[in-house]
This record gives structure tokens, C-alpha cells and sequence, in this order.
């Protein structure tokens, strides 16, 4: 049976889960992959939704992994009226063209695949955004439902902060436990080891 | 030896008298029986293992005898990348070594980091901790080039002399054979490098005569 289309699904969570709110997310490269986007407050309940609907079954998490989308800056152009001294110093009303910055802010992301072992089908992507990059870095976990995403989310938590409520055993799982930074940030510098603090003899 | 005791050896070997000294026998016999440590590290450990098997046969070189156990091997050889959460865990092997021992950093990650240098997992180079004798390039390399370390680091046994100032670091009574295993630091390892170890020059007994030609070192050095 072939796998019902993102906006097919988004509509069978909308109904079975009261107040689940599903975004569907538009990819721009050639696969098109399109994925669903969760709200924090519902995602367990959309995630064993997922695991148990009859014609779904999506009872596999093959890969979870963190993304670090930066902050940025968006420069445009706008067209503004407004008073402008000419040369001869008389003001008059023209149009003019200002650049104007605006900062959007930057998130972290979980990325959950699913497959379906029974149904032979996938896979839907689910994405679960945290609210900023700095203090607010929690998401629910989502290990309740798949067990095959503990080290997965363990590996998220340890390379890009994001820290998982829910999960049973959240420690680092590559780095070791006294390491303070999240390398796989965008705004990592690693030490730089290349310079030698002499003093024995050189 | 000095010069006018080799022109007597060859004179007396000429008639037919064999002549030889303690250090010549006993150089020959550690060359042909070092035993290295079962370790590997990375995709340099297959080189290494196929250098062992029958086409390679590293039992040639009396090196056959992998030992499982750092308190009775000679050699270790650092074979694949090292990360930084495995390093002190290689600086305690070596410490566990008895003297005189050996080390040989094959392939380009374990001389320098290799393509993983950048990385922030991965030590740029296991000299920063214990001293190397043989450095071997490559990516990795191939067994022959393991056979070449093995035979100059033989040759480089062979060449010992047991008495002397020059004398190797397990014959003098107050040079470590023990070093500093590092820590692991809120954002590395901690220290970055043994600077002892790492800086050592051609000649100082600490640290092995390096087959290259001393030459201006790469690494920015604070003063």
C-alpha cells in the first residue's frame, strides 16, 4: 500500500488528535521530500499516533538527528516616502529606497525518520523545533514510543544541546561528561591546541 | 665501538677468529624479537593485521608475537586516528610498557591528525604525549611501509649503544619512562601536549632520533 501524502496524514492526525497542530514543510531540493512539523505540547500523543494508526503503522524510527539552523540577518531593499532635502534646500516628499535589516532567529531541530516494517512503507520525516538556540533548547522526547531513538537523541543532546524531557538516560554519548560545548553548532570554535604554551625549552 | 676495535675485529675476523661485544649481542637479539601490542586503533589496523598474515609475514622480522598485554610487549604500534576521549587511554598503555619500549605512529592520522585534523574529536598526533621512533605517512599505508618502519626501527635498536651520553632512555636512571596522561578538560584535553615530549630536539636522549632532517618546525611556538 503506498504511503498517503503529507497532507493526507496531517489530516488523519488533525482528527484523531484534538488541538494537534501539523505543518507541513515544503523542501526546495530535487528529492521534495516534504516532512511534518510537530507541536511540542502534542508530539508524544501525534508520535504513538503515528506508531498505532491501522493504516500507518509507522512502527520504525530508523535515524534521528539535530539540526542547528544559526540566526540571521535578512537585508532588503523597500521603497519609503518620505522628506527630502533637495539642493536648494527646499524639503519635498520623494521616494527613496532604504535597506532595512531584520534578525530571524535561529533554532534547533530533531529530525525523526519513519518507516513502516509491516506496512512496507516510508518514510515520513517529522521535525520538532526548539524556541531559540540559547536558554530554550527543550523538546519532547520521543523514546517513549520508539526505543531505536534513546542513543539517537543521546547523540543529539551531546553534539547540539538540545536537551529531550522524557528521555529515560539523557547523558553525553560521544564526548565525555565534563565537555561543555556542543561541536556540531554552526558557532563552535574548537581549542586551539596548535599553540604551544612553552617555557620548558623550545 | 671505537674505530681502531673495529679494524681489530676485521683483522681477527680475516684469520678466521670471530670476536663480538656484549652490546652487538644483545642489540641483535632485542631487533629480532620485538613483541608489539595486539592494538588497533582504525582502518590503519587492517594494514596492520595483513602485515601480520602469510602474504606480508611479519614473523620474518621476529615480530610475530602480538601480546594482549601492554606488561609484555616491546612495541606499540598507533595504528588509526586517535581521538581525543581514547588518548589517555594510549599514554596508560604505554606508561604500562615495560622499558625498553617501543612506539611507531603509522598511518597520517596517528603522525598529525591526519584528514581528521580539523575534527574536534581527533588528537593532532600522538607525539604530543609519548615520544615516536618511527613516523610512517600514508592513508593508509600499505604494508610494505609498515615492513620499513619495523626494519628501520630495528636498525635503529641495532645502532643502540648501551654505554655513553648517548646511551637510549631506559639505560639512564633519571629520564621517565613514564609520562603525563592527560586529562579530559571542559573543552579538550588538558594539557593540549606534553611540551617536554613533543619539542624534543634530535639527540635528546628523552626523545627518539627522528629520521627527519632538523629543520624549521611547522608549529607556531609561543615564547
Amino acid at each position: 500500500m503506498p504511503l498517503p501524502s503529507p497532507e493526507d496524514i496531517t489530516a488523519r492526525i488533525e482528527a484523531g488528535i484534538p488541538g494537534a497542530t501539523v505543518t507541513v514543510i515544503a523542501n526546495g531540493s530535487p528529492s521534495a521530500q516534504r516532512s511534518l512539523l510537530l507541536d511540542h505540547e502534542h508530539a508524544r500523543a501525534v508520535a504513538k499516533f503515528l506508531r498505532d494508526h491501522a493504516e500507518l503503522r509507522l512502527d520504525f524510527c530508523s535515524l534521528v538527528t539535530g539540526v542547528d539552523w544559526p540566526d540571521t540577518e535578512v537585508t532588503e531593499k523597500v521603497k519609503v516616502r518620505k522628506l527630502v532635502a533637495g539642493p536648494d534646500g527646499a524639503e519635498s516628499e520623494q521616494e527613496v529606497d532604504e535597506v532595512r535589516k531584520t534578525k530571524v532567529p535561529g533554532y534547533l531541530e530533531a529530525v525523526y525518520h519513519l518507516f513502516s516494517m509491516e506496512m512496507k512503507h516510508g518514510p515520513v520525516v517529522l521535525r520538532l523545533r526548539t524556541a531559540n538556540r540559547a536558554d530554550k533548547t527543550h523538546l519532547p522526547s520521543l523514546t517513549p514510543v520508539w526505543r531505536s531513538a534513546e542513543f539517537q537523541e543521546r547523540e543529539a543532546f551531546d553534539l547540539y544541546g538540545i536537551v529531550f524531557d522524557g528521555h529515560p538516560d539523557l547523558r553525553r554519548i560521544l564526548m565525555w561528561d565534563g565537555f561543555v560545548d556542543y561541536p556540531m553548532r554552526k558557532d563552535y570554535v574548537p581549542p586551539d591546541d596548535d599553540i604551544l604554551i612553552t617555557g620548558v625549552k623550545a | 665501538m671505537a674505530d681502531d676495535l673495529k679494524e681489530l675485529k676485521i683483522e681477527l675476523s680475516k684469520n678466521g677468529i670471530f670476536t663480538t661485544t656484549l652490546e652487538e649481542v644483545y642489540n641483535w637479539g632485542r631487533k629480532n624479537s620485538v613483541w608489539p601490542l595486539t592494538f588497533g586503533l582504525a582502518c590503519c589496523a587492517i594494514e596492520m593485521i595483513a602485515t601480520t598474515m602469510a602474504r606480508y609475514d611479519l614473523a620474518r622480522f621476529g615480530a610475530e608475537v602480538f601480546r594482549p598485554s601492554p606488561r609484555q610487549a616491546d612495541l606499540i604500534i598507533v595504528s588509526g586516528t586517535v581521538t581525543k576521549k581514547m588518548a589517555p587511554q594510549v599514554v596508560r598503555l604505554y606508561n604500562q610498557m615495560p622499558e625498553p619500549k617501543y612506539v611507531i605512529a603509522m598511518g597520517a592520522c596517528a603522525i598529525s591528525g591526519g584528514p581528521f585534523r580539523d575534527g574536534y574529536n581527533v588528537l593532532k598526533g600522538i607525539d604530543r604525549y609519548i615520544p615516536v621512533d618511527v613516523h610512517i605517512p600514508g592513508c593508509p599505508p600499505r604494508p610494505e611501509a609498515l615492513i620499513h618502519a619495523f626494519m628501520t626501527l630495528q636498525k635503529k635498536i641495532d645502532e643502540q649503544s648501551l654505554r655513553g651520553a648517548d646511551r637510549p632512555r631506559h639505560l639512564h636512571a633519571d629520564l621517565p619512562s613514564e609520562f603525563p596522561v592527560p586529562a579530559f578538560g571542559e573543552h579538550g584535553l588538558e594539557p593540549a601536549q606534553n611540551t617536554e615530549v613533543f619539542l624534543a630536539e634530535q639527540g635528546n636522549p628523552l626523545s627518539p632520533q627522528r629520521a627527519s632532517s632538523p629543520g624549521t618546525p611547522t608549529l607556531r611556538v609561543i615564547q
